[in-house]
């Protein structure tokens, strides 16, 4: 086992990486490790970690903007936006438990680099769109910045966010700015049951494209549902569909009202109070539905209404349960473990009905074999290793855990 | 008379001009391109209109491919293209050059597809920014960015320059609203980035794409994100007896949890003008005025205005006015959104556009009239309170001899101070040629060279929207040797 750097200053880390340069020596880059066995396997020659970047730098409540060291733990800064009622807009999701890991680990700066955003991203937008500045230090070892502290700014090119969603590829995160939003005064959810996949998915649509806000929608399939740790008034072993508003308490009472009359044509919802609903979606955003397991995960990003299309023409290969989020934009399925995890079936049902497919937990074996990332078209692949040379022109940072070669 | 270096054209490639204009016609077709003098003089500037070029050549293609050919023509002859959409770059992003031909994407402006179950809708980007809204709102929806110059502005032109407006507040600038495009690379490749679905494969290319001024390729199509529009919004005016107070009602209002979809800002010159020009019925007695704007239901909007007037009045405002009618409300926002055609009538106008923490407003504004004042000019001020995007209207006599140099002087010392006290050069604008120069002032040269290279992989041979956005020198500062032991990423 490699021993893990810890730099506690960006000059630091800048001189780590002139070293690892001079020497031509590759380097795994995390922030708390709990995305550790996502992505491709890496075997590299030393490992980074920015736990030791850790603080707030800058709050400024009344801006609705924030600055954290890159290794600043997610859940300490809930904590302190929670202390001005405000909150991280885009929910990020912790998937650490789903792996094996202990939630509330993940760093700030490992959120932005994978932005991996929960239920509010189809109404409050994802990470990256929240990220307005980022500073780093790149396979060149050169400490740079872009964005800055305002939300608006486009001076220069949107580095900071092109480096959202790059898994530390690109370089290593050392402070990010991100906007933030208050916290909702009351939140309130409608629950409906037993519906098959493609009439959650039109309902989803419909309370999305609705006047009301929906901030959140999520349709669990029959065996998913029941593994939900609490208490759901009117459960039975069904499929649940839920349809979250969040609003001032007078808002959500008449918006419920007027939601639940306009999708009325789907049967009677259960309703869910604000400790209810903060259950339930809590549960979610941990995706305490995929509790540790052999079995295999997938996240797929699809246009919600091809999307039962896409699960069903799965279905027709193995057994999956299903999470649809992002009003069917996005969902997450089970498989089985086996040999592939169901790339074929998967990438092969992707072909026909457009999207993208991660592979999310699978073991290394099947990780270092089949595609875990979904594969670019050449023009896209081109560019894409055009950047990665831009940024890392020795192939040092996270070499492959992506992209073969990126 | 202008500051900004444009450099020297290249004489022999104006010399093949008729050659050119021959080749780029058989390969769109006669109609589709510009060649004669007084054709060309119409595409000679944008919005920032101090500077003025007659392009080699103008063309207007109808079509992805036909933006292909001629971009791959340009490519192989070692060429120059400026984008162009409508034109109305007010940072001379559009601004032409005498060896470089125009692609204009305005005839391109079709709406291919429309999914209001998945809320998005594929057009050309021709397109202009309201006319979106307009193909989508007899359903109920909209397209959320909405630039002043939205009626004329293209959203190719949006694109490039990552356009906000006066409701980003609540809803985002042009980047949080796209999902794809269709981009054609300087060599007449076709690239498809993103799509209908909510986050990108790979990395964030559309992210770099966005707001990368026409320097990383034409974008032909877009697929964007539609909203639907809330049961009804209503503004309301604030009269303040100085700008500290009304800065101080804002940091307020959010730190209360409301987030009003939108928060305007005028001072005492900007009021009296658009008050003159719109009859919106705005305060003349007060020295800044707010204009908010909120969503919902009646009782919604009756309650949350009623909220923010509580707030309001422990700032003993000199005004305070709720819309009664939608009339009332047309008037309002058509004062806002006039603004800027309003002091133009009066004089000639530099508007600049820095972002500033909101904390610092009050003291940003007294240095905005103090560094005015020291250049011997007026200024106006209206602006995106919400977050802080400035637009300072630098009045002068374009022909008054020294006037344009004074104005851009006084701008340049502005964008500084929005830079100093922690702010940008250019919130929504764009660099263009008008801020080039003083990208320095906010990135080093590290910062900066991380963009270069990107501009480099995206068009290596630096011909699209050429001397805009990096100082000249920017590029060659970048191309020193690789760090140690030049093994490059494996293929």
């Amino acid at each position: 086992m490699t021993e893990i750097l810890r730099p506690a200053t960006e000059w630091e880390l800048k001189s780590i990486m002139g070293a690892l340069i001079h020497r031509e020596i590759s380097v795994e880059v995390m922030g708390a490790g709990s995305k550790r066995s996502l992505g491709r396997p890496i075997s590299a020659g030393s490992a980074i970690t920015t736990s030791s970047l850790r603080g707030i730098s800058l709050y400024e409540p009344t801006e609705l903007v924030m600055s954290a060291r890159a290794g600043t733990t997610v859940s300490q800064i809930e904590v302190e936006l929670a202390s001005r009622n405000q909150m991280l807009p885009f929910e990020p999701l912790d998937i650490a438990p789903m792996l094996g890991g202990q939630p509330g680990a993940q760093t700030i700066g490992g959120v932005f680099a994978t932005n991996l955003s929960g239920a509010r991203r189809i109404s409050a937008g994802a990470a990256r769109d929240h990220l307005i500045g980022a500073r780093g230090v790149n396979g060149r070892a050169e400490i740079f910045k872009s964005g800055g502290r305002v939300m608006k700014n486009v001076t220069g090119y949107d580095v900071a966010r092109g480096l959202a969603g790059s898994w530390g590829t690109l370089a290593v995160l050392t402070e990010v700015t991100f906007k933030v939003l208050p916290l909702p005064d009351d939140t309130a959810t409608l629950v409906y049951f037993g519906l098959p996949d493609d009439i959650a998915s039109e309902l989803m649509c419909a309370a999305t494209a609705s006047p009301f806000e929906v901030s959140g929608t999520a349709h669990l399939s029959a065996a998913l549902a029941a593994r939900l740790r609490f208490e759901m008034p009117g459960a039975g072993a069904e499929a649940i569909t839920a349809i979250r508003l969040e609003n001032f308490a007078k808002s959500t009472a008449y918006r419920m009202d007027k939601l639940e009359a306009e999708l009325k044509a789907y049967g009677a919802p259960a309703r869910l109070d604000l400790e209810r609903s903060l259950k339930l979606w809590g549960e979610l955003k941990r995706l305490a539905v995929f509790p540790y397991g052999p079995s295999h995960i997938w996240r797929i990003s699809t246009s919600p209404r091809a999307a039962p299309k896409l699960v069903a023409s799965i279905r027709r290969h193995m057994p999956v349960e299903t999470y649809y989020d992002w009003s069917g934009g996005l969902v997450w399925i089970e498989t089985p473990a086996s040999a592939d995890g169901g790339a074929a079936d998967i990438r092969r049902a992707i072909a026909s009905h457009g999207g993208h497919a991660t592979l999310i937990r699978a073991e290394e074996a099947v990780r270092s074999t089949v595609d875990v990332f979904q594969p670019l078209n050449p023009a896209i692949e081109r560019l894409s290793k055009g950047i990665k040379e831009a940024f890392d022109p020795l192939g040092l940072l996270n070499p492959g855990r992506m992209y073969v070669g990126m | 008379m202008s500051l900004i270096e444009l450099p020297k054209p290249d004489e022999s490639v104006i010399a093949r001009r008729a050659e050119i204009a021959r080749d780029l016609a058989a390969l769109t077709s006669p109609a589709a391109v510009i060649s004669d003098e007084d054709g060309r003089r119409a595409f000679e500037t944008d919005a920032l209109t101090a500077y003025r070029r007659l392009p080699l050549a103008v063309v207007l293609p109808s079509s992805t491919e036909e933006v292909s050919r001629v971009l791959k023509y340009c490519h192989t002859h070692g060429i120059k293209v400026v984008a162009r959409g409508a034109g109305t770059s007010l940072c001379g992003g559009a601004l032409p050059a005498e060896d470089a031909v125009v692609v204009g994407v305005s005839k391109m402006s079709r709406v291919l597809d429309v999914d209001y179950e998945a809320r998005w809708v594929r057009v050309e980007a021709g397109i202009t920014n309201l006319a979106i809204s307009g193909a989508v709102g007899s359903a109920g929806f909209f397209y959320a960015p909405d630039p002043s110059s939205q009626l004329a502005c293209t959203l190719a032109g949006n694109l490039a320059m990552n356009s906000g407006g006066a409701h980003c507040l609540k809803y985002g600038v042009t980047t949080n609203n796209v999902l794809g495009v269709r981009m054609v690379l300087m060599t007449g490749e076709v690239v498809d980035i993103g799509g209908p679905h909510l986050d990108s494969e790979g990395y964030d290319l559309l992210a770099l794409v966005v707001g990368s001024e026409g320097q990383f390729g034409i974008v032909t199509e877009a697929t964007v994100r539609i909203l639907r529009q809330a049961e009804g919004a209503r503004p309301m005016l604030l009269g303040f007896e100085s700008a500290a107070k009304a800065a101080i009602c804002v940091a307020r209002i959010i730190a209360s949890g409301i987030i009003p979809v939108a928060i305007e800002f005028m001072d005492k010159p900007a009021i009296e003008v658009c008050e003159a020009f719109a009859k919106a019925g705005y305060p003349l007695d007060a020295e800044a005025l707010l204009i908010i704007e909120v969503e919902g239901s009646e009782e919604e909007i009756s309650d949350r205005l009623a909220y923010i007037a509580t707030i309001a009045a422990d700032l003993s405002p000199t005004s305070m006015t709720v819309a009664e009618s939608p009339e009332q409300a047309a008037r309002i926002w058509k004062g806002r959104k006039s603004a800027f055609g309003a002091i133009g009538r009066l004089a000639d106008y530099y508007c600049m556009d820095g972002t500033i923490p909101l904390g610092s407003l009050a003291h940003v504004l007294q240095e905005i009239s103090a560094i005015c004042d020291r250049h011997g000019l007026k200024v106006a001020n209206i602006f995106h309170a919400g977050d802080g995007n400035l637009h300072p209207l630098i009045m002068y006599d374009a022909n008054t001899p020294g006037e344009t140099e004074k104005a851009e002087a006084a701008g340049a010392d502005i964008l500084r101070l929005c830079v100093a006290v922690g702010g940008c050069l250019t919130g929504e604008h764009g660099v263009g040629i008008e801020k080039r120069d003083l990208m320095r002032e906010q990135f080093n040269d590290e910062d900066l060279a991380v963009q270069v290279r990107l501009k480099s992989v995206f068009d290596p041979g630096w011909l699209l929207n050429p001397a805009k956005v990096f100082p000249l020198d920017a590029r060659q500062a970048v191309d020193r040797p690789e760090p140690q032991g030049s093994r490059s990423v494996a293929a």
